[in-house]
């Protein structure tokens, strides 16, 4: 009897990303959606740059790497090309999606555009060793914010939910988490809502995955567990930020 | 056999579009064609040029530099253009917006007031077309049959009400004098 | 034969990409092209096609990228600073060995430059057309037929060579109108399912569009096997014209707009019984290197005409290995040389060696 095993949309191949690191199982959350809307032979996926840049390598469905933060316009290409049949997702980091990519992110969104947005934001550039995010906290130490972010200098950070949550185009949008079995449950139930929304022809739905990095946060991964709830989750508080039809459906 | 015209106004005038209905007559005779504007912010309302080149034979640079043919209507554009203009050349000018004559001697000026001419007979805007009939006439540059037919063609769809005042223009000034 | 139609060059190109079986426009405004975005926006959705104002030109040259790495015909048109912006998106193209179509109506530059016709995009679009170690095929349309018949072979390279096409235009072959055939025949199709991610059907391995390698010998691998196929290109699709070479003891060089003024000098330049002749780049990538070659060694000197601040020169000295002197002729900033200045550069040329 099999108990567990990897869904078929997840490629049987070893993952680069660092132990504790929620890369691992945001895509394993992706793969078990696609295999249950039963979607894996029409979706692309799009990769970024950033730390799950090798994206391409680890979904069985076609794959696309994009520019940096241009994935959304990608998606915007592919899905223009075969509206009726191609599901297309991005998979984007907080640099990708938020600082380089904010532009395509918001005209994407601002179209309406029917894609399904998977944004991960663990407030460090993690591929190029830990960075300042668009998403650091106020105060957050990191390579080149070594003396912690200091707002009256760089600024604050970016809220993605809360900001598309004024942009008229969106459909769908909520923030998770994976740091908790409760959690990752919700997380795979908003992806899983994403995708159909997409089927469903809704339009642009981003969720966002309030993640780690044990690396660049120089915390064990079961620090960094803690870390998120105590830090993280404050700023970046769960939940849904924009359900167009179900707001119209409550009226 | 080539003509190099050069066609110069306000922008509004329907420099453009005088230029085109020449064009359009060498399509239908199967010559060589070029219709080239001046484009950018000077088509708001500032001076405006088309160059139109109708050949037997193989064109060139699509640019107009000397005209032997030179429509002016108004006084900038004839500033500009006159001593651009070949020894020889015909140059048509709108007297009732410029006030100046042609200067050269080695040129053939014409003169018509077409813009008068187009509001006392109702057809306001239609100055250009009358300029073109009065151009025909003088300088040959295409069959006056060819009138019509042309005009069909050079009228959009849309607009066809206006295709009958357009003619209307042009057979005005190919019988002015 | 088709009829023959009065078009301006903007739209008659657009009309021949959707002749060619393109349904997936995206860009961006900018003066001198916009005609060509005006066009599809007409055009596409009558036809079932996509037409895609974008956010930006960058954002355009990836939804390209996008629609052409599902295996569609997919193009894009822009003016030089546009261009610019989108050279990130063109490298991409090719390091991913994409085909896609991109046309460059150029204005004048640096910076914001000006609208009128330039031709100082020269060494972008034969050099250095994004980072790394890639080629454009590049096409230089002097005519409004050349526009319609060059976008259409355009998108054919591109699809043959699987890589980015560039058609090099200017504001005067965009605006001008001319006498044109819109008949280039039957579209050959080509077989993209070995590479395009537009779903596997659970019938196939997953394709993966990708220009990212990490291990050095296998991206060398990657750009060696890309410049055998660019030696193809350079032995199999060099086009050019030639005008009155037969007896010329003075070779003009120069594509698009310069080449139609250089036309006249040289009729006129005949008269005066000067022998001068014209070869007419249409691939600027590749460059007709062999035939200015071989003129070499029956001209005295050549001029390169330019509306840039002698850019194309450079590659006419190494086609032909500065073996005769190479005037050049050339405007910028949006001004055209006059037929005179042709002329009298001729006249300069045919004074060398002292024998006038």
């Amino acid at each position: 009897m099999v108990v567990f095993e990897k869904p078929h949309a997840l490629a049987d191949v070893p993952l680069h990303y660092c132990p504790g690191c929620t890369h691992g199982i945001i895509h394993r959350l992706v793969a078990e959606v696609i295999d249950e809307l039963g979607i894996e032979g029409r979706t692309i996926g799009i990769a970024p740059v950033g730390c799950s840049v090798f994206a391409y390598n680890y979904f069985n469905c076609d794959m696309i790497e994009a520019a940096h933060g241009r994935a959304p316009a990608v998606a915007t290409g592919v899905k223009r090309s075969d509206p009726d049949n191609n599901i297309v997702f991005t998979y984007q980091g907080d640099g990708d999606l938020a600082a380089i990519g904010t532009a395509e992110t918001v005209h994407a969104a601002a179209r309406g555009e029917n894609i399904t947005v998977i944004f991960v934001n663990n407030a460090i550039y993690g591929m190029t060793g830990g960075q300042m995010a668009p998403t650091t906290l106020p105060g957050q130490v990191t390579q080149t914010s070594p003396y912690g972010r200091d707002t009256s200098k760089v600024g604050f950070p970016v809220k993605v939910c809360e900001m598309l949550s004024n942009v008229d185009g969106a459909a769908y949008l909520e923030r998770v988490a994976v740091n908790n079995v409760k959690n990752v449950k919700n997380a795979k139930k908003a992806i899983k809502k994403a995708f159909q929304n997409q089927l469903d022809g809704k339009g642009f739905s981003l969720i966002e995955v309030v993640s780690t990095c044990p690396t660049n946060w120089g915390l064990t991964p079961e620090k960094a567990l803690e870390w998120l709830e105590e830090n993280m989750l404050p700023y970046y508080p769960l939940g849904v930020y924009k359900d167009k039809f179900a707001e119209k459906e409550d009226k | 056999m080539t003509h190099q015209i050069l066609l110069a106004g306000f922008g509004g005038q329907g420099i453009l579009f005088s230029g085109k209905f020449l064009a359009y007559d060498g399509l239908i005779e199967d010559r060589q064609v070029s219709w080239l504007p001046s484009y950018g912010p000077e088509m708001r309302g500032g001076t405006c040029n088309c160059s139109v080149i109708l050949s037997d034979t193989q064109i060139g640079s699509p640019i107009v530099s000397n005209p032997d043919i030179l429509i002016a209507m108004n006084l900038p554009s004839l500033d500009k253009f006159e001593n651009e203009a070949v020894a020889g050349a015909k140059i048509f000018v709108d007297s009732s917006l410029i006030d100046r004559k042609v200067a050269r001697e080695d040129v053939e000026a014409y003169y018509i007031p077409a813009t008068k001419m187009a509001s006392d007979e109702g057809l306001s805007g239609l100055a250009n077309m009358i300029m073109i009939g009065y151009m025909i006439r003088k300088a040959g540059v295409m069959p006056y049959e060819n009138v019509e037919k042309v005009m069909a063609k050079v009228v959009p769809a849309k607009k066809q009400d206006k295709l009958a005042l357009n003619i209307k223009a042009v057979e005005l000034g190919y019988n002015f004098e | 034969m088709a009829e023959k139609v009065l078009m301006k060059g903007n739209e008659a190109l657009a009309e021949a990409a959707i002749m060619a079986g393109c349904r997936h426009y995206f860009g961006y405004p900018i003066t001198p092209q916009t005609e060509i975005a005006a066009y599809m926006a007409k055009r596409m959705p009558l036809i079932g096609g996509t037409f895609l104002q974008a956010e930006s030109e960058i954002a355009a040259i990836n939804m390209v990228y996008g629609a052409a790495a599902a295996g569609k015909r997919a193009m894009t048109s822009s003016s030089s600073p546009g261009i610019a912006l989108k050279s990130e998106g063109i490298s991409y193209l090719a390091g991913s060995d994409l085909p896609a179509l991109i046309i460059n109506v150029q204005r004048g530059g640096p910076g914001l430059g000006g609208i009128q016709p330039s031709q100082s995009d020269y060494f972008q679009a034969t050099k250095s057309a994004g980072h790394g170690d890639f080629h454009l095929i590049v096409l230089a349309p002097a005519s409004v037929q050349e526009m319609v018949d060059l976008t259409f072979k355009g998108f054919d390279l591109a699809d043959k060579y699987r890589m980015p096409a560039m058609l090099l235009s200017d504001g005067t072959m965009g605006q001008m109108m001319e006498p044109v055939t819109l008949d280039m025949g039957k579209v050959t199709e080509y077989d993209k399912s070995s590479w395009a991610a537009c779903g596997t059907k659970c019938e196939r391995e997953h394709n993966v569009v990708n220009s990212l390698f990490i291990q050095p010998d296998e991206l060398e691998k990657y750009n060696f096997e890309r410049f055998e196929r660019y030696a193809q290109i350079e032995a199999n699709e060099v086009m050019y014209d030639e005008y009155r070479m037969d007896d010329a003891e003075i070779c003009i060089v120069a594509y698009g707009v310069a080449a139609r003024v250089s036309q006249n000098a040289i009729d006129k330049a005949r008269e005066n019984g000067i022998k001068v002749g014209m070869i007419r780049p249409i691939t600027l990538w590749p460059f007709p290197k062999a035939v200015l070659n071989a003129a070499a060694d029956k001209v005295k000197a050549f001029i390169s005409v330019e509306l840039s601040m002698g850019q194309m020169i450079e590659d006419i000295e190494l086609a032909i290995r500065c073996k005769k002197p190479v005037l050049l002729c050339n405007r910028t900033g949006g001004m055209i040389p006059t037929t005179n200045d042709v002329l009298s550069k001729i006249e300069e040329a045919n004074n060398i060696g002292g024998d006038k």
